[in-house]
């Protein structure tokens, strides 16, 4: 298992190039190889999605993506979210509802939640882009719910994420473009 | 007692009843108090960002990685372990095993003639006594590799007839897990033997009975258990990085088994990913780790998998009752009688032993009810499992549900309302503190108060008229309650009683402020997520007139902090922030001492408020506490004698504990087609006195109901006949999500302790006490008519589909998703 492959990717707006072996999934090679701690791996299978990412755009679990299938891709982590020291609406939405104690899981739903975001035109007022016209409808209860079913937490009993992700979704949609 | 000192412990009070809404995030003061206020937490900023310290990101140059080989049987003598092509495998460093180490073992003991010790070795040396239990460890240049070598060495096994649940471990004849002693019971406490109880079933009106289970479950923290150690060679010592609950009992387990001084030994717990209970006992592979750092000289980190995790770390909550109770006509109870099982697994976790299900169990079943007499055994019988650990709730959350299975048997014979049985038999106001038959003296509650508002909420809110629709709509739906109470923060006046060998309870803690006025709080107490860097300086800002931000809480670090006990029972916010409260209280005196001086006034007139140092009364004269603080470490001299060097002060805390109590409600509905149980509402009435940060004891209660939940329809770790895991992924264990959980409604009572300084209660495993009991009664409510109903957790879907078409009354496939409850 010596076989070693090139990979570039660009994670958060920083380009990398780096040697990899072809097992190495791509949540280790962002945490160990890469330094980006901030992604946390909770099962290794597939079901907690504590290791979420973005990769060109869409939720992945990491530990099930090898490290070179993202060669030439965009790679977002939760460390890209904040501006410096300034949390994003979301994350401080997360603050203020609680929506997280241990802190592990959550780096998994705050990529999850801004990729689904993404996906309705809802970014983040200061974001790239801005939402397309007629996009940014407002999710309902019901489907947030069901996204935060996505992933596992042991902490919160999930109130506080269902809360904090329906409050953004309502702030970005009213600071929208209508 | 001591009564509460500092600012005045508000008398009970009672919320806003109907159409609560959560308490809403702040980051000021609430009526000039810090404590109380629901104050945003400072771990969230770095958390959110992806900025936390888990072990598992932490790296050290030249660090090595550990891996463990298994048993793959149940129970199995080793005859020959050989490690020599893993050690020749690419990148590893050594393999050990159990006699390469020294064959170091962790032993916790009771002082106890019915207790009998048992050793767990640190690697499993010529027997393994569970599918999953180390044997051999290799260290290897990265993880990869040395799960690559692990999968090399080569162990002759010969495997023996395995004791796969409580069954197999008390039958006569039975293979015994520890071949040393006299047989499974490793365990057996006749608490409590009432002579009088034979007479009393004999003669009374009715009595009920029945044989209650539970099942094995996990803890599972999101972080599983991980930790890095290595060698200071500069101050000889040992550091440790551990996801854990207990930073002090892991130095001294390590200390003790690999035969060092503590002094040589530094433990650390970074940010830990939660741990329910998981990581309150001392983990074999952390001393396996700290050994093969000791003996390479070099960093070597283990990071634990799920399947290592759901299946060789710790389990719980496996318990049988057979329990009976005797009511008179009226519904009182007049005796109590219990055989109480515990499965422990294969062994006695360090440093709280095996035995602290039974002891927990046995002497604390009576719970909120008045019972005139008592009988009550706990046994723990080891199995050929994964050894236990106090899983959140240890015990209660199945005494609660035996207790409240009681109440409902009770009153269906006498055709009583069930919450009138309750009320009947419950602690009342003014009975405060009730001396229990079990010994144990039961402070100020609301347990009637919590109850009176929990049916009156559920009544205002239409639960009845919502589950008539559900039923209309051809669905079994059912209401049901749990009363208890939680005895927290309970110190060594308390723990005593168990005689452990080690035993916890106190905790100290020291308050410092530094030239430019900030605090520096120390605790032995250790946070896994339950905030205390926010709580901690709540409590202590207002001792000391700061604000929060400028208090700064160091846990979890053995070099820092004076010995202390971590954090499991519901003791921090008590025991730590207690200890805080006294130092930062001395602290507040060596200011007040200060600021009379440079004010020429008496310390009696001195307020400490808003960063400043006050005389009271009046509004000009005044001194800013960094200007105190500048001046006692850089100007001492110019102060008096009494006011010299330094604003520092170390109190310890060790209270008899404080029983804090709630009332849970659920509202569930049952698809008499798939036999899916859904829990539609759910409501909790919880009384913790007086609340530090309402966020927090809300996030506490609703991840505890969340876990009882689990317990009571989801989770279940299962073994087959052989003693072989089967539930070894989260494809396999049920974790309920988003999807499975309702929005949950909490209403607070303050019933102010005594028994605390702040005044607060413990509240950590409420949640996860109460649920398991208020959903399987509401689940027999759900089935109520059809004769059948449930003593047992989890009730799964393949049982609700054969009790209903036992009893003839299977309905119509899908009729849960199909009337959109839940949604």
């Amino acid at each position: 298992m010596t076989d070693r492959h090139q990979v570039r990717l660009r994670v958060n707006g920083t380009e990398h190039e780096l040697l990899v072996e072809a097992r190495r999934t791509l949540a280790d090679m962002l945490r160990h190889d890469l330094g980006y701690t901030g992604t946390n791996v909770g099962c290794e299978h597939g079901i907690c999605g504590a290791c979420t990412v973005r990769l060109d755009g869409a939720p992945v679990r990491s530990c099930l993506v090898f490290g070179v299938q993202a060669d030439g891709a965009d790679v977002r982590t939760v460390e890209g979210l904040a501006d410096g020291d300034e949390l994003s609406d979301l994350q401080q939405a997360f603050r203020d509802h609680h929506a997280l104690q241990c802190g592990f899981c959550t780096p998994g739903f705050l990529m999850l939640a801004e990729a689904y975001f993404a996906e309705r035109g809802l970014v983040p007022p200061a974001g790239p882009g801005r939402p397309p016209p007629g996009a940014g409808e407002e999710p309902s209860e019901a489907e947030i719910r069901e996204l935060v079913a996505s992933n596992l937490c042991r902490c919160t009993g999930y109130q506080g994420i269902v809360a904090a992700m329906l409050a953004t979704a309502r702030a970005r949609r009213a600071a929208g473009p209508g | 007692m001591t009564p509460p000192a500092g600012p005045a412990a508000p008398a009970r009070t009672t919320p806003p009843p109907a159409g609560m809404t959560p308490p809403a995030a702040t980051t000021q003061r609430q009526d000039g108090r810090w404590v109380g206020a629901a104050l945003t937490r400072k771990e969230d900023r770095r958390l959110l960002q992806g900025r936390g310290r888990f072990v598992g990101d932490m790296t050290r140059a030249g660090m090595l990685h550990a891996a463990f080989v298994r048993s793959p049987f149940p129970a199995a003598e080793v005859t020959a372990v050989d490690a020599s092509a893993a050690s020749r495998a690419r990148g590893v460093a050594a393999v050990f095993t159990s006699a390469d180490l020294g064959d170091p073992f962790l032993l916790a003991t009771l002082d106890r003639d019915e207790f009998v010790p048992t050793r767990m070795p640190v690697l499993a040396g010529n027997r393994a006594r569970f599918a999953g239990e180390p044997v051999a460890m290799v260290v290897a240049a990265d993880a990869y590799l040395a799960e690559d070598a692990a999968e090399l060495v080569q162990v002759d096994w010969a495997p023996g007839p395995a004791v796969p649940g409580l069954a197999a471990a008390e039958a006569d004849g039975a293979p015994r897990v520890h071949p040393e002693t006299g047989g499974n019971c490793l365990v057996d406490l006749l608490m409590f033997d009432d002579g009088r109880l034979g007479e009393i079933f004999a003669a009374a009106p009715v009595v009920v009975s029945g044989e209650f289970t539970s099942a094995r479950v996990a803890a599972m923290p999101l972080e599983g258990r991980a930790c890095l150690a290595e060698w200071d060679d500069r101050d000889g010592q040992l550091v440790l990085h551990a996801s854990t609950q207990v930073p002090h009992q892991v130095r001294s387990g390590v200390a003790q088994a690999l035969g060092i001084p503590e002094r040589a030994v530094r433990v650390v717990a970074p940010d830990v990913g939660g741990g329910f209970g998981l990581k309150c006992v001392v983990g074999r592979e952390e001393v396996a780790v700290a050994a093969a750092a000791l003996r390479l000289r070099r960093p070597v980190r283990w990071t634990e998998d799920r399947q290592e995790n759901l299946s060789a770390s710790f389990h719980g909550h496996e318990q049988r009752y057979r329990a009976r109770a005797a009511f008179d006509g009226e519904g009182r109870l007049l005796g109590l009688d219990a055989e109480i099982d515990c499965d422990i697994g294969a062994y006695s976790a360090y440093p709280f032993t095996c035995a602290v299900e039974p002891l927990m169990a046995a002497s604390e079943l009576p719970g909120i009810y008045k019972v005139p007499a008592y009988r009550a055994r706990g046994r723990g019988f080891a199995t050929h499992k994964a050894p236990t650990a106090p899983y959140r709730g240890v015990s209660r959350p199945q005494i609660v549900l035996v207790m409240e299975r009681l109440m409902e048997k009770a009153a269906a014979e006498l055709r009583l309302d069930p919450l009138e049985v309750r009320r009947r038999n419950m602690i009342g106001p003014g009975e405060f503190p009730y001396p229990g038959v079990n010994g144990i003296s039961y402070d100020e509650g609301s347990y009637r108060e919590s109850l009176d508002l929990a049916e009156r909420r559920v009544a205002e809110a239409g639960w009845a008229a919502e589950r008539d629709r559900l039923r209309a709509a051809g669905l079994r739906a059912g209401i049901g309650y749990a009363c208890f109470s939680e005895r927290t923060a309970y110190g060594t006046p308390t723990m005593s009683l168990r005689r452990m060998r080690m035993t916890p309870g106190y905790d100290t803690a020291s308050v410092r402020m530094d030239p430019t006025g900030e605090v520096i709080v120390t605790t032995g107490t250790c946070a896994h997520g339950q905030g205390h860097e926010t709580t901690f300086a709540q409590i202590v800002a207002d001792r000391l007139g700061v604000h929060p931000d400028q208090v700064r809480l160091r846990q979890g670090d053995t070099d820092l902090a004076s010995y202390g006990w971590g954090t499991f029972a519901s003791r921090s916010v008590v025991i730590g922030g207690g200890a805080a409260a006294r130092a930062a209280e001395q602290v507040a005196d060596q200011l007040r001492t200060a600021a009379a001086h440079l004010l020429e006034a008496s310390a009696a007139d001195v307020e400490l408020h808003d960063g400043a140092a006050r005389i009271r009364g009046d509004a000009r004269a005044a001194v800013p506490l960094a200007e105190i603080a500048r001046l006692v470490h850089f100007q001492t001299h110019t102060l008096p004698e009494e006011a010299r060097y330094g604003l520092e002060a170390r109190a310890s805390y060790d209270p008899p504990g404080t029983f804090s109590n709630a009332c849970h409600a659920a509202l569930v509905a049952a698809d008499a087609g798939t036999g899916q149980v859904r829990v539609l509402r759910y409501l909790v009435v919880e009384d913790c006195g007086v609340v530090i940060n309402p966020l927090i004891v809300d996030g506490q209660v609703l991840g505890g109901v969340t876990q009882g939940v689990a317990a009571a329809l989801y989770e279940r770790i299962c073994y087959d006949a052989e003693g072989q895991p089967v539930s070894t992924t989260l494809m396999d264990y049920l974790v309920p999500t988003a999807a499975e959980m309702c929005p949950v409604e909490v209403i607070h009572l303050q019933t102010p302790s005594a028994f605390s300084e702040s005044g607060a209660k413990g509240m950590g495993e409420g949640g996860m006490i109460g649920a398991p009991a208020a959903v399987l009664n509401a689940v027999n409510d759900a089935l109520a008519g059809t004769g059948v109903s449930f003593d047992h957790i989890p009730v799964l879907p393949g049982e609700v589909c054969a009790a209903l078409a036992a009893s003839g009354a299977a309905g119509a496939d899908g009729a849960l998703a199909a009337s959109g409850a839940g949604e």
